[in-house]
This record gives C-alpha cells, structure tokens and sequence, in this order.
C-alpha cells in the first residue's frame, strides 16, 4: 500500500515535471487572449501568421490562443493571464485594461480605424419563410413575438442588442424618453430565454427551438445559418442597427516582460492585410479593406450604422447609465 | 461504507502522532482553507455595512435567494422520499440488477457537472426525449424553475441514498419481527417501528442535498432560462457581478451563500452529536 | 418470519418505482450522452479524440488529477487520525471546516484564491514582481482542484476510524511498536478500503471539476485548458458532438470510477463473508 502510494506519487511528479516544461523552450510564444467565439476565427488566422513571421524573419514562432467571455477574459489579464494582445469584441473591456495601465491610454489611435480591424453589427435570424413577419426592431415588440438573446448583464453581444433596439426606438420616438422605455420594456419582455453568452442563446434558438428570433451579431447569425442549414433559417438585417466594433490592442506591459513587443504590433498589424480581411470577410465580419469590400459588397446588405459614441455619448456613460446595478437595464426589468 | 454515516465522539488515549497529524491538519486547514476565504473577507472590507446591505437586499439578488431556496427545498424533498425509496429497496431487497442500480446512485458525484448540465437540458428540452413527452403532457421543465430543481435534485441524491443506507443496513432484524408479531400492518409498522430509527439519518442526508443545491452552478444554468425574477440563481448573480468587474459585490452575495451553508452544515454536526449521545446515553 | 414490506406485492411495487425513477432519472441522461457522441458513428468520434487538443487536455487533467491525490491522502489521514484517536477542544470546529468547500460555490472557490494569488492579491502581487506565475497555469489549476476535494478522504475515513474504535492500536503501542508501526500493521489494513474508496471520489471530483477551474485556468489551449473546459469550447463552437465525445470520455471515467467502487465493495464483502 504505502509502496504503491509513493510510486503514484513519483509518477505524478514526472508528469507535473512534464506539465511544467514547454514542449519547445527556445521558440518565441504569443498569446491573444479573444472573445469566445473567434476560434475558428484565429485558428484559421494563426498558421498563416506563423508561415509568413518564419518568411520574413527566419524564426519559428508560435501563437496560443486564450478564449471566453470579453470581459472574463479582460478579468484575467488583470489578474495576471500573461496575454501579448488582446482581440475583443467591446470596446469597454480594453478600456478596463487601459484604466488598468496594462494597456496603452491612446490605445484606440495605435491601430486604423479605432484599432478596430473589423465590425460587424446586430441581425435577426428567424424562422424558414420568416413566419412572424419580422424584418425591423418594433416588430419584435408585437405581442406574440418571442424573442432569443444572451443576458446584457453577461454578455457583450447582448449589450449589443440592448444598445441597437434603444438606438432605434431613440429614432422613432425622436428621445421622448417615456416612450423609448415602454418600447424597451415591451422588447425586453417578450425574451424568452436570458443565456449568459451568444453561443448558449444559439443553442437555446437551434437546438431547443425556443423563440421566433436570435438576435446576434450579423457575423454570427450568418455563421450559423451556413451551419444549420440555409433552408431552415432566414437572416434579416435590419435598416438601422448599431455598430460593432473589434477592438484589438497590445497589452504593454505583457508583452515587454515576454520580449514579444515587436511580435505583438505585427500580429495586429496583420490583420489588416488584404489576404486576412478577405479571410474575415469569409468568416461573414464586415471589413475596411477597400479592394475586399467591393468583392463581398453583395454579402452585406447596406445599414444604417449607429455609432454607441453618437447615441450614448461614450462608451463609459452607455455602461454606466444602462447596464451597471440599479441601471436603466435592471429599472426595465424591475417588477 | 459511507460518505455521512452518523459519528460516535472518539476518546481521548495515549496513542503517538497527537503533533504531527494536528501539525498537518491545521497547517493544511489555515492554508488551503483559511486563507484563500480571507481574500473574501478583504473584498468585504472595502464595503461600509451600509453598501453590504444594500447589495444583499436589493430586489433582484433577494428574489434569486427565493428561486434557489424555494427550488432546493422542493429537490431536497423530492429526494428526501426518492432516496428513502432507493436505500429501502437497496437494503431490503435481492433482485437482478442491484449492483448496477447500487452503483448507479453515485453518478452524480463522480459525472461532471457541466456534463451533467448540457445533457439534462438536452434532454429535457422540448426537443429533447423526455421533454417532448412531458411538454405533450402539459409540462414545461427546461427554462422553468422545475428544471432548476431537476437539476438540482440530480446532483444532490446520491446525499440521501448514502446517509439513509448504512443506518437501515445496521439495523437488526428483530427490530421488525417485534413489531409484525404485534400484528401491525406495513405502513403503521414503517411509522412507528422504522421511522423513529431513520429520520436523523434522512434529515441529515436531505440536509446536505439542500447545502449543496445552495451552491450549484455548472449543472443549472444550461437549463434555468435565467429570466430576471423568475428562473435567475444566486449563483448566477455572483457569476453577473463578476461580469461587471464588481469584486466587492460578488463577495457579498457569495459571503451569504457562504454563511447560510456554514451554518446548516455546523447545525448538522452539532444536531447529529446530540443526536448520538441521546440515543446511545453517552456511550463511545 | 416475515419482515416489514416483504408481501410481494409490495415489495414488487417499490423495486418497480424504485428501478423505473433511476432508469429515467439517472440511467438516461448517461445513455443520451453516448448517443450524442456516437449520432455521426464511430469514426467522427474518434477523430474528435484523438485531436491534439483533446488529447493534451486529457493529459492535463489526468496530471492535475494524480497531483491531488497525495496531496488529500496526506491530510485526509492526519486529520481522520486528529479528530478520532484525540479529545480536544475545537475538534467539532475543525470537523465543520473540512466542510468548507461543500458550502463554498466552485466559482467562488476559484474567486477566492484569484483574488489572493492572482495579480492584484497580497501574495500574487508579491509573486508577480519575482515572476512566479501560479494563476492561469497548472500550478493554479492544482490548487483550486485540491481545495474542492479535499474533504472527500477525510470524510470516508473519520465516520469508519471512529466506529473501530482505537484498541487495537492501543494494545500494538502497549506492545512497544513504535506509532508508525502501529499505523502501518494495524491502522491501515483496517481503513485501506475506505481509503481506496475516498481516493476514487477525490479522484472523479478532481477530473470533472469545472467552475473553480474555469476561474484560475485562463483557458490557453494546449497549455492551460482542462478536459471539462474543453468540452464547454467545443460546445462553444457547434461542434456538439466533439463536446459529446468529451463528455462520453469524462462519463467513461465516471462509469471506471464506479466499476472500481462497486469492485471493492465486492471484495470487501467477501472478506467479512469469510471472516
């Protein structure tokens, strides 16, 4: 017994041992720490980045890759995930990290575009044939609509389109404020399920055929209808919805400690090369690259794009005003 | 064999190793257990008792207590007579398939939790087998607060099964002969003669179930629907202060989880030890 | 003689109920994940396994696993012998704080220790200005995994060391054994099942253990990324039946666990039937 007890325990140390030690100590390693559902994503984009780095530069590199929620994943790096750059799909998270001083104050400036390589915004996916007739926000307001989108208070993507559906009622109902909140209440109401992230609301829509609507980034509503069949779902982008941005940023003070600066600025860099923005635009993410923009302009319908810093005046006042405790989300949801 | 069996207060002898296991214990108690929860309290003491209040109390988080209080009751029930049921039949009973039912009472404990979660809510998912027949029959449990309590009650049987087994297997068998040549019938005889042995193991076991039903997580929210007021969990409101970068409030509502369950759990021990030293009058 | 519930009506009617319930409520869920997994065949299966990614995730986790096995044993025994064999004040204390991480939500669990050893806590401020790295890498995932399980040994052993009693060790001592001795000859064959038992419970906890992981680990693929955690990407992704294969493999474990569990008891049973 105690023999066997001492050998279990050698062989744990050899495998903790094991654990320890890097497969390869010498080859330089990047980690970006991304939002949840960018693996496909990054996992296209990684060996491409990896070949091109041992062209230019003659050395073998590797880029892991760290996925959860934006903000979970920002909670992380505060709390010392040792993360190069970060690849987001909120804004306010990198902003986190910059009140943090782990990343640059003019981080928004370091990259075009808002250091925003991509966007997207906020559609629909209903129901083959389109059954409840939906094709803008205040038909999701009627009463036999059942709506499906992850939980604001969990979820980016759900901040997404709690901040698009306030943004058009804001339109129709020129900021009469009394009007907007019935309108939200009403939206709010007709939710069926709260997911605390994208993918478990997809889930919650597909698979349990709960709700009459997802609503999801255009990215992802357009992912999975390629998923799950096109006969059988319907994308409806609406005339006006919100921006979504990407933003993307080298966290400075990580990637100095892991000598990975130079490594770091050029994987976001490459980002915006031609070959990766046509990439993106195949991962169905609106793009700045003008050549490839022309190329896919059939597969984006034109929107109205509202901008969160136009509506809400910025991002710090949106968080504040409507998601934090005893905000305007918890006052529309209190009964 | 049990996780729970009822405990006899040890003597105080003249054995070796007094120092070293009190060295180990309490220096693996203070580390591992200690002092990591003082990192909560450190949280709590940014916190005027004001805030704290005001946190703990506030509509949503008070109405998140009463689903998962009001679900673990209702799970905890449920396999107060489900367990009873199953150690009964366990016990008393030889038929083909014992040790495979036997050994399936620890599923639970030994499946993972978020396994256990997406596969209830696959399964009980109007989509899914069982709630394709159950929605035919009127009943809705995905995204309702009776799959919060089917989850929930999934995760905590194995607590009842395992606490009620031992003190049936123990007791003798004379025990019943006594009360059948009195000439009671089966049920008055259960009431009577078998009950009054049972029910500090059964309140023990369910007690536990409900503890841990308290603190589940993983194996709920695939299923719970987390609608404000209606199916959303105390778990799930320190996992959405977590969200918000709001440290201080997470550890308020998890320092309530924390001391509610504490507290049960030292009621137990305490209430077992009476308990014990009632029914044997002081002996071992 | 008859005893109480033995009409065999009755006794009928309750195996039925009590078989029916399982069946449905604990048997079929078991049976839904292996037809998830296998819903594309065998082959589909398979590749899913044997990923990379799978299979270093499967390698971490089977690690972290026999890490936390000594570890419990150790302090399992010691406390099982503290709180049986001596009287001393605080002893129902410490008995209720081994209880802790039963009342401690896994999430907060892994809170608790990010908030001490991660970045900004006392000691991992600390640790990162002499860059030591415990959070998001193994060592972190370790911790965490033995915070949860570590009841479990010392639970099994104190409720069977109390009922033994501590004569026999007393008598061994009298005899002049010295104390490990006594605890190797004596102690030990008396509780090697009960530790054999709460080996394997600490064992399938530590394997399956998903939210306090999931706070500490970071979730770097091929380095930080449990078996659980990989499962929840792969459900992430659409790819149900990657996760279901996942799933079918930690379930597999679950099945071993109990095979190995329903083994002792056999053997175990044996021996008091030839005693």
């Amino acid at each position: 017994m105690s023999f066997s007890v001492f050998r279990r325990s050698v062989l744990a140390l050899a495998i903790g041992a094991t654990l320890s030690t890097p497969a390869v100590a010498q080859e330089r390693e990047l980690l970006n720490s991304s939002y949840d559902i960018a693996r496909e994503l990054f996992a296209e984009i990684n060996p491409k980045f990896e070949a091109w780095w041992a062209e230019e530069h003659g050395e073998d590199i590797e880029v892991s890759q760290s996925h959860g929620g934006s903000s979970a994943q920002a909670r992380a790096i505060m709390q010392g995930l040792r993360a190069d750059v970060v690849t987001f799909n909120q804004v306010t998270d990198v902003n986190v990290l910059a009140e943090a001083g782990l990343v640059d104050e003019d981080w928004q400036d370091a990259f075009d575009n808002n250091a925003s390589p991509y966007y997207s915004t906020t559609a629909f996916l209903v129901r083959k044939d389109n059954p409840k007739a939906i094709e803008n926000w205040d038909d999701l307001v009627n009463d036999d609509v059942d709506i499906v989108f992850p939980n604001p208070k969990t979820s980016g993507n759900g901040r997404y389109t709690y901040l698009a559906a306030w943004g058009f009622a804001d339109d129709q109902f020129e900021g009469d404020e009394e009007q907007i909140q019935d309108f939200m209440r009403t939206f709010l109401a007709n939710v069926r399920v709260f997911d605390t992230g994208g993918r478990g609301a997809t889930t919650s829509f597909i698979e349990r055929g709960i709700g009459d609507v997802l609503i999801s980034f255009e990215s992802e509503v357009n992912n999975i209808r390629q998923e799950y069949g096109s006969d059988d779902y319907e994308v409806i982008v609406p005339p006006t919805s919100i921006l979504a941005e990407f933003p993307v940023a080298v966290v400075g003070e990580n990637a100095e400690r892991n000598g990975n600066s130079d490594l770091a600025q050029s994987y976001l860099d490459y980002l915006y090369r031609e070959d990766t923005q046509r990439l993106l635009a195949g991962f169905n993410y609106r793009v700045h690259h003008e050549a490839v923009v022309e190329e896919f302009a059939d597969q984006f319908p034109e929107t109205d794009l509202l901008k969160v810093e136009d509506v809400f005046g910025s991002w710090p006042d949106a968080m504040e005003t409507h998601f934090e405790g005893g905000g305007m989300l918890d006052q529309l949801q209190r009964r | 064999m049990s996780y729970f069996a009822l405990r006899h207060s040890g003597s105080a002898r003249v054995l070796p190793g007094f120092g070293l296991s009190m060295g180990i214990s309490v220096l693996f108690i203070s580390l591992v257990l200690l002092l990591p929860i003082t990192g909560l309290f450190g949280q709590l003491a940014g916190l005027s008792l004001a805030e704290y209040w005001a946190i703990i109390t506030e509509g949503r988080v008070v109405a998140s207590y009463m689903v998962t209080i009001g679900a673990a009751a209702v799970a905890a029930l449920v396999n107060a007579v489900f367990g009873l049921l199953l150690a009964w039949v366990l016990v008393r009973y030889d038929f083909t398939g014992k040790r495979l039912l036997d050994a399936l009472m620890d599923l639970p404990f030994a499946l993972p939790t978020a396994v256990a979660g997406i596969t209830l809510a696959t399964l009980y998912a109007s989509s899914g087998w069982m709630g394709g027949w159950l929605e035919s029959l009127g009943f809705q449990v995905a995204y309702t607060w009776v799959g919060i309590a089917l989850a929930m009650a999934f995760t905590s049987i194995p607590f009842v099964v395992r606490t009620v087994q031992p003190v049936l297997e123990d007791m003798p068998a004379e025990v019943d002969e006594a009360a059948m040549s009195l000439g009671a019938t089966d049920g008055v005889a259960f009431r009577r003669v078998i009950m009054p042995h049972l029910w500090p193991a059964l309140v023990t076991g369910t007690g536990l179930a409900f503890v841990r039903s308290l603190g589940e997580f993983g194996a709920i929210i695939f299923i719970a629907g987390n609608m404000p007021y209606e199916t959303e969990i105390t778990a799930l409101m320190i996992f959405v202060k977590l969200q918000e970068y709001d440290y201080a409030g997470a550890s308020a509502i998890a320092s309530v989880v924390l001391f509610v369950s504490l507290a049960l759990l030292l009621a137990i021990n305490v209430w077992q030890g009476r308990f014990i030293r009632r029914l044997h009058g002081g002996k071992g | 003689m008859r005893r109480i519930g033995d009409a065999p009506l009755v006794r009928r009617l309750l195996i039925a109920a009590a078989v029916g319930l399982s069946g449905l409520f604990l048997l079929l869920p078991l049976v839904a994940i292996f037809a998830q997994a296998f819903s594309q065949g065998v082959s589909v299966f398979w590749s899913n396994v044997s990923d990379f990614y799978t299979l270093h995730a499967i390698g971490l986790t089977l690690g972290i696993a026999l890490l936390t096995i000594p570890v419990c044993l150790v302090f399992g025994v010691a406390l099982a012998w503290l709180v049986t064999r001596f009287s001393f004040p605080g002893r129902r204390l410490l008995q209720t704080l081994i209880d802790i991480p039963f009342a401690v939500s896994p999430v907060v669990a892994g809170l608790i220790y990010l908030l001490l050893y991660g970045r900004n806590g006392w000691i991992g401020s600390w640790l990162n200005s002499h860059d030591i790295q415990l959070m998001f890498a193994w060592p972190g995932i370790l911790m965490v995994t033995i915070f949860v399980t570590c009841p479990f040994v010392a639970r099994e052993l104190i409720p069977l060391m109390q009922a033994q009693g501590s004569r026999e060790e007393e008598a061994a001592v009298t005899l002049g054994a010295s104390g490990w001795t006594t605890f190797r000859r004596v102690t030990l064959p008396n509780i090697r099942w009960a530790l054999l038992y709460g080996i394997i419970l600490t064992n399938a906890r530590a394997v399956g253990e998903f939210g306090a992981v999931s706070v500490v680990s970071g979730a770097i693929r091929g380095q930080t990324n449990t078996l659980p955690l990989h499962l929840e990407q792969l459900y992430q992704d659409y790819n149900a039946v990657g996760a279901f294969a996942c799933a079918a493999l930690l379930a597999l474990i679950a099945l071993l666990t109990l095979a190995a569990k329903a083994g002792l008891e056999w053997r175990a049973s044996r021996r008091e039937a030839f005693a």
